[in-house]
């Protein structure tokens, strides 16, 4: 299966709907970009240049295809059931939004563009972003929330020595929405020259479905491999939402599967009581925000409401518009798991299996606990590691307590 | 005729063209941006533009985003939008609502022009929503006689153009630069080039905004367009008071009268 030949019958409709969600709820200013990029797309998705050259980068650069690893000292906290490891954290950069930037850096080259932005949280996609553009040699400017470079001051540092050029964004609650904020008001300005390379499967048409499909990679792979180690598919996908992007890509492999369930689990924050998380999904209601219709965190007046998450990557208050139509029709469901839950998977797939996971990553590996033990040890359940915790280091040390003050001077 | 439409043929049989201020509701506060908007009208605004602060403003500059920030810290309620309009119509007035999509789709699109048309509001200015999106809210505004006006940029396609066109009504607004709301130095080479494409689509009045904060630039723009629209010069002159904003207006009002005999706009 390559990157490109992929027909959606799972929608979005022509002018990027799924149901009632998603659409360009947009500056008319941005409009012909949009139709550039989804018109640009279109071509390169069916011709045999584009998708042979992401796949080769994907293979010979990215190191796809990723590995399949079983993880049986974890399951045995996980209910006994089978948990498989889908594992985007080996990917060059360390995560899945290599797959993305890759995709999105070749379009950019293809439009003729010469300069990239883009936003984000953890810095995970910033890094990917920085990657490509180095890679190609593409002029790269990434938004970062003002609070996140501090929570990862270490990904600035990278995307710096690959040749980005970083700039925190002091506006709102200076974290992931606000650096998207900023890349559009960036991209409104320059868009004649400029490609946005959106990091997560939300945003306007055609970016969710553009995310979605570079990322279905994820899925298709994962499900060949679980057919080859056990002869049959899991009986659920467990994957972390922030945007969605790595659990659309991963869902897509198994969409037309129906014993397959596929959950995605949310950041609950301190817990949905205390009004301190970013469960989209699970306590939002629809809205429009940065350029779809979809779940977001609100309040009466249509304001956004500020998300909150130990995880930076996650914590966004929208989320990608497919997944609100997945969640309506009931194809997937969407659960909260909250901080201390997600450092507690962290703390144990370390410890349990010598691998450590994104914080990101974390809640759907909690998620898979908690499956687990409801469904029991015939139970076969695939989480997407999305990512690796070489960036989490610091936060989980302050979490757990793992530096005594005489070391930590 | 709606009233906006009566307005422009006002300003044309006085050779001239139309002023349009932007303030935000709720800035500084709630009665502090009543009396400012009624001294917008009073010192020469034939429309203003009431905004609605939102938590995120893709399409403003820092003046406007701070001045949005400083609304919702104080305090402002979506429904004090109402009330603000309202008292510009009972000055006597006329205002129209420029807004982000997400308020008025969370207070549903249909109560909400219900509500604007009570206050005396004539209609919405849509930054984040084109006519692609906006078969709910085209619906509502023909139901309570609002007017919907749509933005068209410099990067506008002529056949979007002319779609975009078709569905606004009262005027059509174009921004003069491709970019954030904030007053610039220069009036953008684009503008009259923007202004000739539309015209060529449509017959409906012209507005162009993004930048104007000057007597010259607002006779400049009047030049070619129909309407100038100014905003975040009148965000800046609330900071200081009243008394900037009344001269803002004043200067401004003279700049669109600025040869009104010799050289009518036309259309």
């Amino acid at each position: 299966m390559s990157s490109g030949d992929h027909v959606d019958q799972h929608g979005p409709d022509a002018r990027g709907h799924f149901g009632p969600y998603g659409g360009r709820f947009m500056p008319e200013a941005l409009m012909d970009a949009l139709d550039e990029l989804s018109a640009e797309y279109d071509k390169a998705r069916v011709d045999p240049a584009f998708t042979g050259e992401l796949d080769r980068l994907l293979r010979d650069y990215a190191g796809r295809p990723s590995l399949l690893t079983e993880a049986p000292r974890f399951a045995e906290h996980a209910g006994g059931a089978r948990i498989l490891l889908k594992r985007e954290d080996l990917n060059h950069t360390g995560s899945h939004k290599i797959n993305n930037v890759l995709g999105q850096a070749l379009l950019t080259k293809r439009m003729g563009k010469k300069r990239v932005i883009a936003e984000t949280g953890a810095g995970q996609h910033g890094v990917a972003t920085a990657t490509a553009c180095a890679l190609l040699g593409l002029e790269c400017v990434v938004y970062m929330g003002e609070v996140d470079t501090k929570r990862q001051a270490l990904n600035v540092a990278r995307m710096r020595l690959l040749g980005a050029e970083v700039i925190p964004v002091k506006t709102g609650s200076r974290t992931l929405k606000d650096a998207i904020n900023e890349a559009l008001r960036d991209w409104v300005t320059n868009v004649d020259t400029t490609h946005y390379l959106l990091g997560t499967a939300a945003g306007p048409h055609p970016f969710p479905l553009l995310v979605r499909n570079l990322h279905r990679v994820i899925g298709v792979e994962a499900r060949q491999q679980c057919l080859d180690l056990l002869g049959r598919l899991p009986d659920v996908v467990a994957a972390c939402v922030g945007g969605g992007s790595n659990a659309i890509g991963i869902f897509h492999g198994f969409i037309d599967d129906p014993g397959v369930r596929l959950v995605g689990l949310e950041p609950g924050g301190a817990g949905l009581d205390s009004g301190r998380h970013g469960a989209t999904l699970t306590a939002g209601s629809p809205g429009t925000l940065h350029g779809a219709l979809s779940y977001l965190l609100q309040d009466e007046d249509g304001q956004t409401i500020e998300a909150h998450s130990i995880s930076a990557g996650l914590d966004y208050p929208g989320v990608g518009p497919e997944h609100s139509w997945l969640k309506d029709t009931g194809r997937a469901e969407y659960r909260p798991v909250t901080d201390a839950e997600a450092m507690a998977a962290f703390s144990l797939l370390s410890r349990t299996e010598g691998i450590i996971p994104a914080i990101e990553s974390s809640h759907a590996l909690a998620g898979a606990q908690q499956l687990g033990r409801e469904l029991g040890p015939d139970a076969v359940i695939l989480v997407n590691l999305s990512g690796r915790g070489d960036k989490d280091v610091d936060t989980a040390a302050k979490w757990f307590g793992l530096v005594t003050e005489e070391e930590a001077e | 005729m709606s009233r906006l439409a009566r307005m422009f043929q006002e300003c044309r049989a006085e050779g001239r063209s139309a002023l349009v201020g932007y303030l935000p509701a709720g800035y500084p506060t709630v009665p502090g941006s009543q009396d400012l908007l009624t001294v917008m009208v009073s010192a020469g605004c034939d429309l203003v533009e009431v905004g609605v602060p939102y938590s995120d403003p893709v399409m403003d500059g820092p003046t406007i985003q701070a001045a949005a920030e400083h609304a919702l810290r104080a305090g402002f309620r979506l429904r004090d939008l109402f009330t603000v309009v309202e008292s510009v119509a009972t000055a006597g007035g006329r205002a129209v609502v420029m807004t982000y999509w997400n308020p008025v789709y969370r207070y549903g699109v249909d109560a909400f022009a219900r509500d604007l048309a009570a206050a005396g509001g004539l209609g919405v200015i849509t930054p984040d929503l084109v006519p692609d999106e906006a078969d709910d809210w085209l619906a509502a505004a023909e139901r309570h006689a609002l007017d919907r006006i749509f933005l068209v940029a410099p990067s506008s396609t002529d056949e979007r153009i002319a779609r975009t066109a078709g569905a606004a009504s009262g005027f059509l607004y174009a921004t003069s630069v491709m970019g954030v709301t904030g007053a610039r130095d220069a009036v953008s080479h684009a503008a009259p080039e923007l202004v000739r494409r539309a015209r060529a689509h449509t017959d409906l009045p012209i507005g162009v905004g993004l930048g104007v904060r000057s007597r010259e630039q607002a006779a400049e723009v009047a030049g070619f367009a129909d309407a100038v629209i100014v905003g975040s010069a009148f965000v800046t002159a609330a900071a200081t008071g009243e008394a900037a904003v009344r001269e803002l207006a004043g200067e401004l009002a003279e700049g669109v009268r600025i040869g009104a005999d010799s050289a009518s706009p036309v259309g």
